[in-house]
């Protein structure tokens, strides 16, 4: 379903799915060229869960995200020409080229540390809760992290201690492994976590735990805001479990995009390769919203498509920008790493 | 000149930090541990009770919840107690806060204290006898600051707590009750500058913590066998005052670096390397080193003091540089 939002709020969720979408498909090629290195991660298919969520936070709240950071720090506001820029390791990069895809961090945003170490984030964001708590400044702290994570002893030191200090944090759990084609393929998810369903964890720390379908954006916005709203009132932390399917372009080992998208895919996927054909027909969350924005009236078929050209050419623009960045100077790598 | 104990040294400052900063919050906290003095921590917590907080038995999960306090604006000063307790927060220490202010480009800082006891203490055993300032300085984006005397505890812990980076504080209990001056409104000491805690024109004998103790109670030895030891505590190792060492070398010509940390990759190997790579020309005999031995730490009195930078062991290790 929608999100109970004005049209031009609706809008502006979709323009960020979109962005989010085109940037992540863009990378592939980039890296397939090797105009950057390393391994990253890609947020197709989480969209409807990190873009209604983070529009629910105030402007001065916190977040910590994972290696899986694009999508958050894109649906938050980031520039996609200087995250781009910072994927390539160059110096117009959000953090000058030190971070990378793991670390893209945007303090003015909230974000001050992303962690590639799984569940690094979850006892951080305690941290900022409890100072937070501390001056009394009202700021929340959303910690936004996979499934996987609640496989370290990191995560259930954290809970306690959010739980007993009545922190606000919401732990927003993104389990991309509905079905069981997550980590481990063909797998459930109890295979690797003996607490299931995994809001059962949370649960024995008494704090209040819901799961989701995390591809219901308008479920996501209506369950994050009452959360939201509860931490806010100083009743300490939540947790939401939100469920989707994972995108079969991270199914291998190295991203690769099975079939570009393009709004039309909302109607018509009978020209995508019949192994993904169902996860774009009935999982893609940008492709239901879509929908759902075009069933409700919200929008034309038309108005999506000028609006998806829009974005397409604004991340033609960050990816020219971000190719022409330079790199930073060598004797940077020697330099300011103590404040 | 006024004396202290060395605990009561350490408890004015963190008093006179918590009373001059509301950002400065104690997370657990023993900070003089299994000390007869442990009732002098209790008039801070009359004070500053809403400040401090008591975590559950969770190192990695507390020192996170420091770490991100410290990037949101407080100034937490975590105590560890025990100094091999901090292998279980070696996640949140070593990859979280370390880290943090270079790969954002400078954005994020992180100006949080990790309070430890380290070293031998008398029956701890493999378990709670740790040093890990060695493995901690091979961490770059740590300070790593460590006292060996009552005014120097004082001036180092301001310091640490003014500091914008996260900064690792390594204590002994060993000095917990040792005496020396303390001077009133004594100034912070900063980071980076060594000092010489005994001049000498024989040999240079570089120690830290305890260790620098042991090392004047055995230069005194030597000073009646006509030895005379300049003994240099660096009180820091991140930022590293080199300079200071070098210049004592000039004149003596001779080193021997004395340290608890085990021998392999240990403190004094690290200096050790920087001397020779530097100053090995000023030498005239090879660097000696007196470091706990590479075995775990045993708990059998005679044992672990056979392990340790005992003062035979450094009255040996001098004799043999002057031979
Ligand atoms: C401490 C640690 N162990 C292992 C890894 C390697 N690793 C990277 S991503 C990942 C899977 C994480 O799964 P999940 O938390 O569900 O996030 P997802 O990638 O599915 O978004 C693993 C094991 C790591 N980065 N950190
Ligand atoms: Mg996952």
């Amino acid at each position: 379903m929608l999100p109970k939002l004005p049209r031009d709020n609706l809008l502006e969720l979709c323009r960020r799915m979109f962005v989010i979408r085109h940037f992540e498909e863009s990378l592939v090629p980039l890296h397939d060229k090797g105009v950057f290195g390393g391994h990253y991660h890609l947020y197709i298919g989480q969209e409807a869960t990190g873009v209604p969520a983070i529009s629910c936070l105030r402007s001065d709240d916190y977040l910590f995200t994972t290696h899986r950071n694009h999508g958050h720090l894109l649906a938050r506001g980031a520039e996609p020409k200087r995250l781009l820029a910072e994927i390539l390791g160059r110096a117009d990069g959000l953090n000058k080229g030190k971070g990378g895809s793991f670390h893209s961090v945007a303090p003015t945003l909230g974000f001050l540390h992303s962690s590639g170490v799984v569940a690094g984030i979850i006892p951080l964001s305690t941290g900022t809760a409890y100072a937070s708590k501390a001056l009394k400044n009202g700021r929340l702290t959303v910690c936004l992290f996979g499934d996987g994570s609640l496989e370290e002893g990191a995560a259930p030191e954290a809970f306690n201690l959010a739980s007993l200090n009545k922190l606000p944090v919401l732990f927003l759990c993104e389990n991309n492994g509905k079905y069981g084609a997550g980590r481990a393929v063909a797998a459930g998810q109890s295979s690797s976590m003996a607490a299931y369903p995994l809001t059962d964890l949370p649960k024995a720390y008494k704090i209040p735990a819901q799961l989701i379908d995390g591809i219901d954006a308008g479920l996501v916005h209506a369950t994050v805001s009452e959360a939201v709203e509860k931490i806010r009132r100083g009743e300490g932390p939540q947790f939401i479990e939100a469920q989707t399917v994972r995108w079969p372009g991270s199914e291998t080992n190295w991203p690769s995009v099975p079939h570009p998208t393009d709004s039309s895919l909302a109607w018509d996927v009978s020209g995508v390769q019949e192994k993904a054909r169902e996860w774009y027909r009935s999982c893609d969350p940008l492709l239901v919203f879509a929908r759902e924005l075009v069933e409700a009236n919200q929008a034309t078929k038309d108005d999506l498509a000028s609006m998806e050209r829009q974005v397409k050419t604004e991340i033609a623009a960050a990816v020219e920008f971000a190719v022409a960045s330079p790199y930073p100077k060598p004797e940077e790598a020697e330099r300011n790493f103590f404040a | 000149m006024r004396e202290l104990a060395y605990y009561e040294a350490k408890f004015e400052a963190l008093d006179e930090i918590m009373a001059a900063d509301q950002r400065v919050h104690l997370i657990n906290g023993t900070f003089l541990s299994l000390s007869p003095h442990r009732h002098v921590f209790q008039n801070l917590a009359k004070k500053y009770g809403d400040r401090m907080m008591s975590p559950p038995i969770s190192e990695l999960g507390f020192c996170g919840l420091a770490t991100g306090a410290a990037m949101a604006g407080l100034r937490p000063i975590v105590d560890l107690s025990t100094g091999s307790f901090i292998y279980e927060a070696w996640p949140q220490v070593a990859n979280e806060a370390a880290n943090a202010y270079s790969m954002s480009g400078g954005q994020t800082r992180v100006p949080v204290v990790f309070h430890l006891f380290h070293g031998l203490r008398g029956g701890g055993a493999a378990q709670h006898s740790g040093s890990p300032q060695a493995m901690l300085w091979n961490c770059p984006g740590l300070e790593i600051a460590i006292p060996s005397s009552p005014r120097d505890v004082k001036g180092l812990l301001k310091t640490a707590v003014a500091s914008d980076n996260p900064t690792i504080f390594v204590d002994h209990v060993r000095l917990l009750d040792l005496r020396g001056e303390v001077p009133e409104n004594d100034k912070p000491i900063p980071f980076g500058v060594a000092d010489i805690k005994r001049a000498g024109s024989d040999v240079t004998l570089i120690a830290t913590s305890h260790t620098v103790q042991v090392c004047l109670k055995a230069a005194e030895k030597l000073a009646k066998e006509g030895i005379e030891v300049e003994v240099v505590d660096p009180r820091t190792l991140v930022p590293f005052d080199l300079a200071t060492i070098l210049s004592s070398v000039e004149k003596t010509r001779r080193v021997v670096i004395a340290d608890e940390t085990h021998q392999s990759c240990g403190v004094a190997a690290e200096i050790a390397a920087r001397i020779a790579e530097t100053g090995f020309d000023k030498l005239k005999t090879r660097i000696r080193r007196v470091s706990t031995l590479d075995v775990p730490v045993p708990y059998s009195p005679p044992l672990e003091a056979h392990i340790g930078p005992s003062e035979s062991r450094i009255i040996d290790a001098v004799r043999a540089s002057v031979a």
